[in-house]
């Protein structure tokens, strides 16, 4: 069992190779409403006070809402972007790694529209190296295309750890991670478990024989259900 | 002066009120209600009783002052020196200028033409000073003029109000029995300075007449108007596609503004098509710019928009919200500024996407979820200090909450189990509630309290839900539930 311990480095000092690099990755959601890709794409950006761009396409923003700023944790100011077009999206995200400012570009496309192609993937990563800006796009009801992407997650929620104090109520969130293509790194699979006070995620691998899902706490509350 | 835009007809009694101590009072009243005895300054209800059918609107006394600061400009057509006086007077230095229009009593029929053009009464005096201009308008005969050497005679006969005294002042002169100008100007020189020797000049009877007879100087500071700046390009023949002159304008209007050290923050694009018709388009910046490359790419994705008709033959481009800019030195290592870089960014995303569609969610002191947070077009200023959100938010809102069907084991408990988007979910863990009162300031009377509901179904998905109302709350039928949000 190998334990992976992802610390953000703070900003304007060099990354980790392979861990947080400033570059295009993408993230597959499982289910269409579960934020969980997100949490993770936030946790991996650098930390600051510098503004995150956020460009979301209509679809997206009806069927999984808008990012609430009094839940993106460390408060970090976000300009947001609401457009229709998924063209549009990548116009704006494009716009966004033109200008070195920013902490961070999230996109979130719907579905696979003809204007996500291999070139604009590849458009939006060389900006991102060139800026040093690092690039989220999450898919939603998506199919992982041919894509230029340095890293490319599939990310869904996992019940949460047990809580400290109270055995009902769900305690740090936990997520199950994929990531199933990647040019530096070793692709695997993660169960990471999100320490909010921390801003930090710790990855743990799977074991076969599930004594981590056992131990969760959801199974004292079977009965009351 | 009155304004009159849409005003209604003279025969109805109307006054415009303004807040005052103990509720509205007149601020002014039209020729109706001034016949039925109403008064500037006294109370609105006092008035009510007097004249049951008086018609009440507020004053807009900001807009009322703006408009004379721009009348002051217009003005200038007859004369070059103009200022406002007061709220409600304009004070014109039109020595030299009247025999360009006929003599001072054609320029004064000319002046009120013009006026009653504009929807404005007016009253018009000539007069040697300021101060005796200022009676004859408001107290004299219509269209008084006044020679170099009548002003005593014929500020005579005024009341001493005219002499712009205030109030306290014009009582006091009023018991001692002076009642007219020519009284005040009777009483021996010296008995007036003893008893007014330490009076400021708005209560000092002796200064003001000497202001109004032209023993002590009053002169007319004129005001600068604001300076435009508009490039305009005038073609030789019609053509369908301005964007090949955009760049020359832009740069001439930015060595205009370059020259006198400005900035704008708004531009405008006028295009006059041969047959008559005006287009416009304006686009907005975040920080004040003066960069042609800057300005010119904002215009790049809008220009299609204009509709050329059979062509046009000329454009301006002006320069609005204009504001200081500091020359500031790039750095030397050709790196660029990065709030410099994050003002365009957010000029070109608003230019293509308006400014509905970028903006800057802030927080609001509230603890309605959707109320306590707004969204600011991002190119305005942002406020300072945020309210720090109490306790644990979900990461993701949804726009309108969603309605679910749900199962529950005892009604002020959390769910069992709920219906969302045609899939059940089961209850597996949940926190809360936490209750979220309505605010009563703000929500409709019957507005039901909310019940929030952090909980976790069995594939852990996180959600945050609430329950509407209470059972016993007497305000509707069983509370219903919602879906507001997501947790990470």
């Amino acid at each position: 069992m190998g334990l992976l311990r992802m610390q953000k480095t703070p900003e304007g000092q060099p990354q980790q190779p392979g861990l947080a690099r400033f570059t295009l990755s993408e993230a597959f959601v499982e289910t269409a409403a579960d934020p969980a890709a997100l949490g993770f794409a936030l946790a991996r950006l650098p930390r600051g006070q510098r503004p995150l761009l956020w460009v979301q396409d209509r679809v997206s923003r009806k069927e999984s809402g808008f990012p609430s700023l009094a839940g993106t944790g460390p408060l970090r100011p976000i300009i947001m972007v609401n457009v229709t077009r998924a063209a549009d999206v990548l116009w704006a995200m494009e716009e966004g790694l033109r200008c070195r400012s920013l902490g961070g570009v999230i996109g979130e496309i719907w579905g696979d529209p003809a204007a996500l192609d291999f070139t604009a993937t590849k458009r939006l990563a060389l900006r991102s190296e060139a800026a040093g800006v690092a690039c989220w796009l999450i898919r939603r009801a998506a199919h992982p295309n041919l894509s230029a992407a340095r890293d490319r997650w599939r990310i869904g929620a996992r019940p949460s750890a047990p809580h400290p104090h109270d055995r009902q109520a769900p305690g740090a969130p936990r997520w199950a991670i994929e990531l199933f293509r990647s040019r530096d790194a070793k692709p695997g699979q993660w169960v990471a478990t999100y320490d909010r006070a921390a801003d930090r995620v710790d990855l743990v691998a799977p074991v076969s024989d599930r004594t981590l899902d056992a131990g969760d706490g959801t199974a004292g509350q079977r009965a009351a259900g | 002066m009155e304004r009159q835009g849409n005003a209604p007809p003279d025969d109805i009694p109307l006054v415009l009120a303004r807040e005052g101590h103990h509720g509205p009072v007149v601020h002014a009243a039209n020729r109706a209600a001034r016949l039925a005895g109403i008064m500037a300054g006294s109370r609105v209800v006092d008035m009510r009783a007097i004249c049951p059918d008086l018609q009440v609107a507020y004053a807009d006394q900001a807009g009322d002052l703006a408009a004379l600061d721009r009348l002051v400009l217009w003005a200038r057509r007859w004369c070059p020196w103009t200022v406002r006086d007061g709220d409600d007077g304009l004070i014109l230095d039109t020595t030299g200028s009247d025999h360009l229009l006929g003599g001072e009593a054609a320029m004064l029929v000319e002046m009120e033409t013009q006026l009653s053009l504009l929807g404005l009464t007016a009253r018009l005096a000539v007069a040697p000073t300021w101060g005796a201009a200022w009676a004859l308008a408001r107290f004299g005969p219509v269209r008084a003029l006044c020679g170099e050497d009548e002003v005593a005679v014929k500020l005579g006969a005024l009341p001493v109000t005219g002499l712009r005294l205030d109030g306290a002042t014009v009582l006091l002169l009023r018991r001692l029995g002076l009642k007219t100008i020519g009284a005040v100007m009777d009483v021996p020189r010296l008995s007036l300075t003893r008893r007014f020797a330490k009076a400021a000049l708005p209560a000092n009877p002796l200064l003001r007449l000497d202001q109004a007879l032209g023993k002590r100087a009053e002169p007319v500071s004129s005001v600068d108007p604001a300076p435009r700046f508009v490039v305009q390009s005038r073609l030789a023949e019609p053509i369908f596609d301005p964007s090949p002159y955009l760049p020359a304008l832009c740069e001439d209007l930015c060595d205009g503004l370059q020259q006198a050290g400005q900035g704008c923050r708004r531009l405008h694009l006028t295009i006059y098509r041969t047959d008559g018709d005006i287009s416009h388009l304006s686009v907005a910046m975040s920080a004040l710019s003066r960069d042609p490359v800057h300005l010119h790419g904002l215009f790049r994705d809008k220009v299609d928009r204009i509709n050329p008709g059979y062509g046009f033959d000329l454009i301006t481009l002006e320069a609005a919200d204009l504001g200081a800019v500091q020359n500031v030195q790039s750095h030397l290592d050709g790196g660029s500024d990065d709030d410099l870089q994050l003002a365009h960014l957010l000029d070109r995303l608003t230019a293509r996407f308006g400014d509905r569609a970028v903006t800057r969610p802030v927080l609001r002191a509230s603890h309605i979820p959707e109320r306590a947070e707004a969204r600011l077009p991002a190119i305005a200023d942002v406020p300072a200090l945020m309210p720090v959100p109490a306790s644990e938010r979900p990461l993701r809102l949804l726009d309108q909450p969603e309605e679910v069907r749900v199962l529950y084991a005892v009604p002020e408990g959390p769910p069992a189990q709920f219906v969302w988007r045609r899939q059940t979910h089961r209850v597996a863990r949940y926190a809360g509630p936490e209750r979220i009162a309505p605010e009563w300031w703000k929500d409709r009377p019957g507005t039901r309290l909310r019940d929030y509901f952090k909980v976790e179904d069995q594939v852990g998905q996180r959600l945050w839900l609430y329950r509407e109302g209470l059972h016993t709350d007497g305000r509707g039928g069983d509370p219903r539930w919602f879906v507001h949000g997501m947790f990470v």
